[in-house]
């Protein structure tokens, strides 16, 4: 097969925009880490890929052609349209979605590879024959890309409401660990023999699959943004195994990055909810939830709006808590137009963001950022804590094992330890709220039961809208 | 490639992606973790390359699930990592945004 361009002008072209491709995705990440260049980063580094993309079709020795534009129509078209128009409060599925994809990919390349090895055409084997090194690099991120992969499916579906339940059963951990060491046996032998059999590549990737879904299923919702970044460094690392494999620049440099950052974030968000990566991984989160009501005293106080309303109008600093609760009753618009006619009666209104507000961390400022909050008026945990003394009102939307004083006080709860916002501090506590159900993670919560709360029940964005009248009828 | 040279872009490209990280806002994490995961969508370009050289028929099947899924990763990643960062105003231009 003939390359459009003679070989050695094409294969210099293409390693010289490889290295602009680097160039810019390091820029484009880096400008993404300030709002105000954030924009302009993704762009940049948009440009990347698609010269990256526009000068491989030049590489030497590529047929295929029109199956390669039809594949790139398909997958780039749906990815566009499905990304257009997810909600915003279903962002981190989508995007554990499209990491899964980049793992796929990955997996695949490999698997192309080994299968190759495993031909029984002696020539196809023979020009398939890699040093042992560039075959583990190949098998690695095959089995990191496949694991990626299907467990960023699970993570989807989990996400999305598809799976309903976390599948647990005694010895569960034992079982990945077999799985896990059978995966890696075979792909060892496949390294040493240099020459496996179709049967073990096969049952290789098959057992790499399941470990993903055997890891992910029995992962609780509340952990899975950490599952999600750790498989985005996952992919990352697998992408840059494969690019060992295929001598591709610009797949180990961008992989690599993303592996390190990927990894560096997964730590952050890990420390943001006070679990470590292993208990993540190894234990499943929620497990308390059967002894959930233990030692609760009193009674919830349930208020009217106008009431709540009132309150809010004549308070001198309000801190609004916002939980995704807030989000999926669609209520942040509402809630910043409340909060705006507080502002104009003088009141000061801050929000208050847990890191794990949201589904992951800053996905809450995503959210309001969409209802049009500036961002100056929001604070992190850190930031907020000790101003919770001095205000009149925490106002509490859809959120809810952020603010468990549990956490700091109960040894025995699973959430102990994990950092809190203080809301109980506050002189008043208003929480909105569906129904009286417990959190996201199955765990009463003993602010509700404090005498300073006052339980306003409703859909957020109805009670919002309530709550808007009353301060504009407070004059 | 030579191995040597290959362990030093290694070592470079990995405190390069932590240094990023490191100052990031916490109100970027998301849309920073969108981007990183668009920026591995460059495994599309591995993929056309694993498609474009398959002979077999099994090969080309395998490379163009690899295709499809890496073109997926790419324009995905990005599409979502944009809405997310457009919404992002400066306090100066705050007022009176009103998406809804």
């Amino acid at each position: 097969m003939q390359g459009l361009l003679p070989d050695h002008v094409a294969t210099l072209a293409i390693d010289f925009s490889y290295l602009l491709v680097a160039f810019l995705f390091i820029m484009g990440l880096k400008a993404m880490s300030s709002p105000v260049t954030a924009r302009r980063g993704i762009v940049v580094a948009g440009f990347g890929m698609l010269l990256g993309t526009l000068m491989s079709f030049l590489y030497p020795g590529m047929g295929n052609f029109p199956l390669m534009l039809a594949a790139i129509a398909i997958g780039g078209g749906l990815a566009w349209w499905s990304g257009r128009i997810v909600a915003m409060t279903d962002m981190p599925q989508m995007i554990a979605l499209y990491n899964g994809m980049g793992g796929g990919a990955a997996a695949a390349i490999a698997a192309v590879e080994l299968l190759r090895m495993a031909s029984t055409d002696p020539a196809a084997a023979a020009a398939a024959e890699h040093g042992p090194v560039v075959t583990a690099l190949a098998a690695a991120g095959a089995f990191i890309g496949a694991v990626s992969f299907s467990g960023s499916l699970i993570a989807f579906g989990k996400l999305q409401g598809l799976i309903k339940r976390s599948f647990r059963f005694k010895g569960q951990q034992i079982v990945n660990l077999l799985i896990t060491a059978a995966t890696i046996a075979l792909g060892v032998s496949i390294v040493i023999s240099g020459h496996p059999t179709m049967q073990t590549v096969v049952l290789f990737f098959a057992l790499a699959l399941l470990l993903g879904v055997t890891m992910t299923l029995p992962i609780g919702g509340a952990d899975m943004p950490v599952v999600i970044s750790l498989y985005n460094a996952f992919t990352g690392l697998a992408v840059a195994f494969e690019g060992f494999v295929l001598e591709n620049t610009a797949m180990i440099i961008a992989g690599i990055v993303v592996g390190s950052a990927g990894t560096l974030l997964t730590q952050l968000m890990a420390k943001a909810m006070n679990r470590s990566l292993g208990n993540v991984l190894f234990s499943g989160f929620g497990e308390g939830a059967a002894v959930a009501a233990e030692g609760v005293s009193g009674a919830l106080k349930p208020i009217e709006a106008s009431d709540a309303g009132v309150m809010m109008a004549f308070a001198q600093k309000v801190i609004v808590i916002p939980g995704y609760g807030m989000a999926v009753a669609q209520a942040q618009h509402k809630v910043w137009e409340l909060c705006q006619l507080l502002i104009d009666k003088g009141v000061m209104v801050r929000f208050a963001i847990h890191p794990v507000a949201g589904r992951m961390p800053g996905h809450m400022n995503v959210l309001l950022a969409e209802a049009g909050v500036p961002y100056d008026l929001i604070s992190d945990l850190d930031e907020i804590n000790a101003e919770f003394d001095t205000a009149d009102v925490a106002l509490v939307i859809g959120a809810n094992d952020v603010v468990n004083p549990v956490a700091r006080t109960d040894k025995s709860s699973p959430i102990y330890g994990m950092p809190i916002l203080n809301a109980d501090k506050a002189k008043n506590v208003l929480v909105i709220k569906r129904g009286q159900g417990a959190g996201f993670s199955g765990i009463e919560n003993h602010l509700f039961y404090l005498d300073n709360t006052r339980m306003v029940y409703g859909d957020a964005q109805k009670v919002a809208a309530e709550l808007i009248h009353a301060v504009k009828a407070a004059g | 490639m030579e191995g040597v040279i290959a362990l030093y872009i290694v070592m470079l490209a990995a405190f390069t992606g932590y240094e990023i990280i490191a100052r990031v806002p916490v109100i970027l994490h998301t849309p920073l973790m969108s981007g990183s995961n668009f920026v591995h969508g460059i495994v599309l370009v591995g993929a056309m390359v694993a498609l474009g050289r398959a002979d077999t028929t099994l090969e080309q099947v395998i490379g163009f699930i690899g295709v499809v899924l890496g073109a997926g990763n790419a324009v995905g990643g990005y599409v979502v990592t944009e809405r997310m960062l457009q919404m992002f105003k400066a306090s100066g231009q705050k007022k009176k945004k009103e998406s809804a």
